[in-house]
């Protein structure tokens, strides 16, 4: 019995929102049944009814599993292109100008999936800001999901990802092919770390970035958090540094202290100097 | 804007087509190396060529060879589409004059983000689901 009852359904909601503070909604009862069903597989459950009383008693590697169902985590590589326009022609120079001393420069992608957003910045860097490559770098990644942030720790991606925006010269300078799989060079790979971290919770106050991605994340929580999440990046960024959105995300109404700046084809928000 | 789509597989040809049409991009075919220099030859220059690797009479790489040889033809985009995967095929394609690489299989959006790679821009995207969508072989 694959199908979820309105009560399994309610619960499902509630855990989901408990966890990830992402709004599943009403019509989406069919994503559940879709996106479980591996999960029933994987843990010998008989039914969604099975599974729900697995979460009620708090059986923990469950919990895992259907949140890391329940994510969607669709990416590509320079995904949108613009943004990666703006951060080639204007953002990564802006601060390669005002860290030329510090000599640091830390970037947080803050939904990172498998790793194609932070890896992407990262092929950025590396070909077009020589100058930068001596510096103390920060590539960090993080997101909800234990599953994605293992695969981007791992750095190997299918053929049908490699495919989803990676220029080719890029393709043959950073990867290597492995098997039917390609494997991105170690010097990218070490540069990077990913963790895990929940954006609905408090943040703790670790460092300061100069760029935060924060990318096709915000749109999928309800206004509350998104204003928690966006009033916690700008808290995050130094001043001076560059808040990046998906194309359909936008923090006016929500946060201030962010200045709009319109690159090329798409805006950057900028944490204005305190 | 013109493409000319370089296959042996018929089906494969007309997965592309399709493909590119929804795109509102005009396609002719040509089943081999040798037949698709003769239709460029013929005219018009298509303004993108996609081409496979492993074909009868001449083959993908010589096809790249043979088109990158003429400079009346530079304008003309070629991005290699075929399972060849190994490193160092790949880099002979590039080094030979092509601009853009496509593994198959692919995914209708994985064409349309090639093509933005190349700097051409399609009318419509094709209609797919984040979901999964459909994968092309
Ligand atoms: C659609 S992907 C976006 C990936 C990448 N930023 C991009 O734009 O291509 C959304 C990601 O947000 C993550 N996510 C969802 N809720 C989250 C939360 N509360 N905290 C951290 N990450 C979350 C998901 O696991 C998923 O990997």
């Amino acid at each position: 019995m694959t199908t979820a009852t309105t009560e399994d359904f309610r619960f499902l909601q509630g855990f989901l929102h408990d966890r990830s503070a992402i709004v599943l909604g009403e019509d989406k009862q069919y994503l559940v049944e879709s996106r479980l069903l591996p999960v029933l597989q994987r843990h010998g459950a008989e039914s969604i009814a099975d599974l729900v009383r697995a979460l009620r008693r708090g059986d923990a590697a469950v919990e895992t599993s259907v949140v890391d169902a329940m994510t969607t985590n669709e990416t590509s590589w320079f995904r949108d292109a613009a943004p990666f326009e703006a951060l080639r022609t204007y953002v990564i120079p802006e601060l390669v100008a005002s860290n030329v001393t510090r000599r640091r420069l830390a970037v947080w992608s803050a939904a990172c999936s498998t790793g194609q957003e932070l890896y992407s910045v990262a092929m950025l860097l590396d070909s077009e800001f020589s100058d930068v490559a001596s510096w103390h770098l920060d590539l960090h990644g993080t997101d909800l999901s234990t599953a994605v942030v293992e695969r981007a720790r791992a750095g190997v991606f299918s053929p049908l990802e490699i495919n989803r925006g990676l220029p080719a010269a890029h393709l043959v300078r950073y990867f290597n092919r492995e098997g039917a799989r390609f494997v991105i060079s170690d010097s990218l790979r070490s540069r990077a770390r990913f963790q895990t971290f929940n954006l609905a919770r408090p943040w703790p106050q670790v460092q300061d970035y100069d760029i935060i991605l924060l990318r096709n994340v915000l749109i999928y929580f309800d206004v509350d958090t998104k204003r928690h999440v966006l009033e916690s990046a700008r808290a995050h960024l130094r001043p001076g540094g560059f808040l990046l959105l998906g194309t359909a995300e936008t923090p006016r109404g929500l946060v201030t202290g962010l200045r709009p700046v319109s690159v090329g084809a798409t805006t950057v928000f900028r944490r204005e100097e305190s | 804007m013109r493409a000319m789509v370089v296959d042996d597989s018929r089906a494969m040809r007309s997965l592309l087509r399709q493909i590119l049409l929804h795109l509102g991009i005009d396609v002719v075919e040509a089943a081999d190396g040798r037949a698709a220099v003769e239709m460029v030859e013929a005219g018009p220059v298509p303004d993108l060529a996609l081409v496979d690797w492993h074909m009868p009479v001449m083959d993908g790489l010589e096809l790249v060879v043979e088109l990158r040889s003429h400079r009346e033809w530079r304008h003309m985009m070629i991005m290699m589409v075929t399972t060849e995967s190994e490193h160092e095929n790949m880099v002979r394609a590039l080094l030979a004059g092509a601009n853009e690489y496509l593994i198959k299989p692919f995914t209708a959006d994985a064409v349309v983000e090639k093509l933005g790679l190349l700097g051409l821009h399609c009318a419509a995207a094709p209609s797919g689901d984040s979901y999964g969508g459909g994968i092309l072989p």
